[in-house]
């Protein structure tokens, strides 16, 4: 490398920043991050729903000053939506404007700039400014939109068979979140970064909590944790998330209720356990039998 | 390069490659990359590059963790702890292992991650030994010293000292965690201390279990058995969004005029955009018919449970369990149970399977036939579960035959490794002839055929 990167300077610069932020990332995410910026390939974050994965680029974005553009990937997103696509409304007025000059100068004028929508990646890559680009749960789209991230990712550039190639101004700090529920293509992988976040320990746990809702007791905080992590232990169907457990703190604090005892947690649950059969299990299992 | 360390960089991935996971140049160079942009100071630091630039699969992260511990040591041999110790020191009596259960009580009651590493180390060093009778043939047991110890008599103990505010119970919980945790360490200390011993490569050889979606249904362990069950929903619900993008891949029927002229108008009557009718969705009715006999029964409560997952997938499932008599468990299957509420009633009813209580897949579907005849039609599928062991008795090749022509499809899924069919009194290629059979050994495998199916 052969100047410092623009991004984090070292691992525990990421881990400080970030949490300056607000977002605790443990060692294994920091250094990661770090990664990411250093070797300034693209970043996929794996890991369970709500355990913080799109929160983690928004965090790089803010530390570091960076805009945030973000592409959510859904089923049937194609290039249009992604990279970029023709005005064609434009370019038709544009040609029954032309009257009678040649077809030749009209085909020039219509492919140029300004016809051209650009959509987030395209946008991303063209941005001169420090930029974070988001590409929120990747594993919905089809596999046929993974082939047309190949070129972002890997040399971070846009091929326009009209306009040629547009490279990268800046190299974008890309960050691609994904629930696993496809495999992505071995090809994606391979350009990325792998990192999988995973629910943290009770003790990291608790001081996010505690950061997001500071109005929280600690006694409070460290009996709703340790809730948490017996139920995350069970065989739910849907585990509670770290955004569950943060809603679920608002909820007692909202309440005024400092004691969590079987009724409370009982009136309470249906912040953290969304499925009936979840919720009968936990109240079985956790012996709150009233 | 004389350094050594790009040999033993380069050895680690070849170990990697050889436990299955598949890493390629342009991921080595990464890795080499990302080492040469962090400080080697902190071994999990290098842990953490070596984790972000080649695993790029969660279910491997456990394979790569055991094989950096014995490419990478945390220590070699006893450690700084160990040349500290004066040499009179009793290594191994009954009195030393009762101080030693001691501390080990201590460390677990306080939770104190470097002290059970350092306590695992020194279990090793000192219960584990197997002295050889030369140099390099002196070799450590994690199974000795676990046995010699036995941490699990000290769960009550523990429990005790945890025992604050909380219930016993939950005390016991932690304190058999904790037990756990302390012996994977013991198992990874052993692997580097054969390591050490014989080289890193004779470990990654012999002493790695394979990662838990390839796992034999016949070979799991009991904990194994948890944590594939733990996998079915989640493998459900990845095959289900895989299964639902792919059929809307396929939807565009044909066109849709009226739309697509009328999306026109915007584009000044230019038809940029073509609109197609949805297509209708077929869904298939299955019937499945399941050895539930000791031999296979993991099996077919793993495909049971997964078929039943994904009952929103098919138009109607009927679920039926024989050993040598047919019973129709269906009912199990309410929509919204718990999957351990269903495995309990199922092994509950297993019972009604059997006669005698030794398998005969002809008597089994004959039974079959006779009874249910009227669930297999014109639009179901018949799957098949079993190993096709039927202990040398009549096969009724016949009633299979009338079967798989009544259905649709017909599969037969076995969980037996291809070498093993129609060895003893296994009837596999006979069965098979007439209803295609697949090999079945594990969650992967399982989860491509459910896959392929749909």
């Amino acid at each position: 490398m052969p100047q410092p990167s623009t991004w984090f300077s070292s691992p525990d610069d990421a881990a400080t920043r970030l949490a300056g932020s607000g977002y605790l990332a443990d060692p294994a995410t920091a250094i990661t991050a770090y990664l990411a910026g250093v070797l300034e390939k693209p970043l996929l974050v794996e890991g369970p729903a709500g355990v913080g994965k799109t929160e983690l680029a928004k965090a790089v974005a803010c530390v570091t000053g960076a805009e945030l553009v973000r592409l959510q990937c859904y089923e049937g997103l194609d290039e249009a939506r992604a990279l970029y696509e023709w005005n064609y409304k434009k370019q038709l007025l544009r040609i029954q404007a032309s009257g009678d000059q040649s077809w030749e100068e009209t085909h020039d004028d219509i492919f140029t700039d300004e016809f051209l929508l650009t959509r987030p990646l395209l946008t991303a890559i063209r941005r001169d400014e420090p930029t974070v680009l988001l590409i929120d749960e990747v594993d919905k789209t089809d596999v046929e939109v993974e082939g047309l991230l190949l070129e972002v990712l890997s040399d971070f550039q846009v091929t326009i068979p009209e306009l040629g190639t547009v490279a990268a101004v800046r190299r974008p700090f890309v960050v691609l979140t994904s629930n696993a529920t496809r495999e992505l293509s071995e090809a994606v992988k391979r350009r990325c970064l792998y990192l999988h976040l995973d629910y943290p320990d009770a003790e990291r746990e608790r001081e996010i909590v505690t950061s997001q809702v500071p109005d929280l007791e600690e006694r409070t905080a460290r009996m709703l944790v340790e809730v948490v992590h017996r139920l995350r232990d069970l065989d739910l169907k849907k585990a509670p998330s770290i955004a569950e457990s943060v809603d679920w703190a608002r909820t007692l604090v909202a309440l005024e209720i400092r004691d969590l005892d079987p009724t409370t947690i009982d009136d309470t649950l249906g912040v953290l356990l969304k499925h009936h059969s979840d919720r009968e299990k936990a109240m079985k299992e956790l012996r709150f039998a009233g | 390069m004389t350094s050594g360390l790009v040999d033993r960089h380069i050895s680690f991935l070849e170990a990697l490659r050889a436990a299955g996971m598949s890493v390629s140049l342009a991921e080595d160079l990464d890795a080499v990359a990302a080492l040469g942009a962090v400080d080697w100071d902190r071994r999990e630091t290098v842990r953490a590059a070596y984790a972000a630039t080649l695993v790029k699969k969660q279910s491997q992260r456990a394979t790569f963790d055991a094989l950096f511990d014995v490419y990478f040591p945390r220590m070699v041999g006893d450690g700084a702890a160990g040349q500290r110790d004066d040499a009179d020191r009793v290594v191994d009596n009954a009195q030393a292992l009762a101080a030693f259960r001691d501390q080990l009580v201590d460390a677990l009651a306080e939770g104190d991650r470097q002290a059970m590493l350092d306590l695992a180390a020194e279990m090793v060093a000192r219960f584990g030994a197997m002295p050889g009778r030369g140099p390099g043939l002196s070799s450590w047991s994690a199974y000795t010293a676990l046995q010699r110890v036995s941490p699990q008599e000290l769960v009550d103990r523990i429990a005790q000292a945890l025992l604050g505010e909380g219930r016993l119970e939950d005390a016991r919980v932690e304190a058999r965690r904790r037990i756990g945790e302390l012996t994977g360490l013991v198992e990874a200390d052993a692997r580097r201390r054969i390591a050490e011993e014989k080289g890193p490569e004779h470990v990654a050889n012999v002493a790695l279990r394979p990662s838990i979606d390839r796992i034999d249904f016949t070979a799991a362990r009991k904990a194994d058995l948890d944590e594939m069950r733990r996998e079915i929903y989640p493998l459900a619900r990845r095959l289900a969004t895989r299964l639902t993008q792919e059929h809307h891949a396929k939807r565009s029927g044909p066109l849709d005029f009226r739309r697509t002229v009328r999306a026109s108008i915007s584009t000044g009557g230019v038809p940029l955009v073509t609109h197609h009718r949805p297509k209708r969705p077929h869904r298939t009715e299955l019937v499945v018919l399941c050895d539930v006999s000791g031999s296979v029964a993991n099996f077919a409560q793993f495909t049971l449970l997964l078929v039943y997952a994904l009952r929103d997938q098919f138009e109607k499932v009927r679920a039926f369990t024989f050993i040598d008599h047919v019973h129709e468990v269906t009912s199990h299957f309410r929509p919204g149970a718990d999957p351990g509420d269903v495995l309990a009633g199922l092994a509950a009813s297993t019972a009604h399977a059997a006669l005698w209580g030794r398998t005969n897949y002809g008597r089994a579907l004959a039974k079959f036939e006779e009874s249910y005849a009227d669930a297999l039609g014109p639009r179901s599928s018949l799957l098949i579960l079993g190993d096709a062991r039927s202990n040398y008795s009549d096969l009724h090749l016949d009633v299979l035959r009338r079967l798989a022509g009544s259905a649709k499809h017909s599969w037969w899924l076995n969980p037996e490794h291809r070498r093993h069919w129609d060895t003893g009194d296994s009837a596999a290629s006979k069965y098979g002839e007439i209803v295609p059979m697949v090999e079945c050994r594990n969650l992967t495998q399982l989860g491509e055929f459910v896959h392929d199916i749909l």
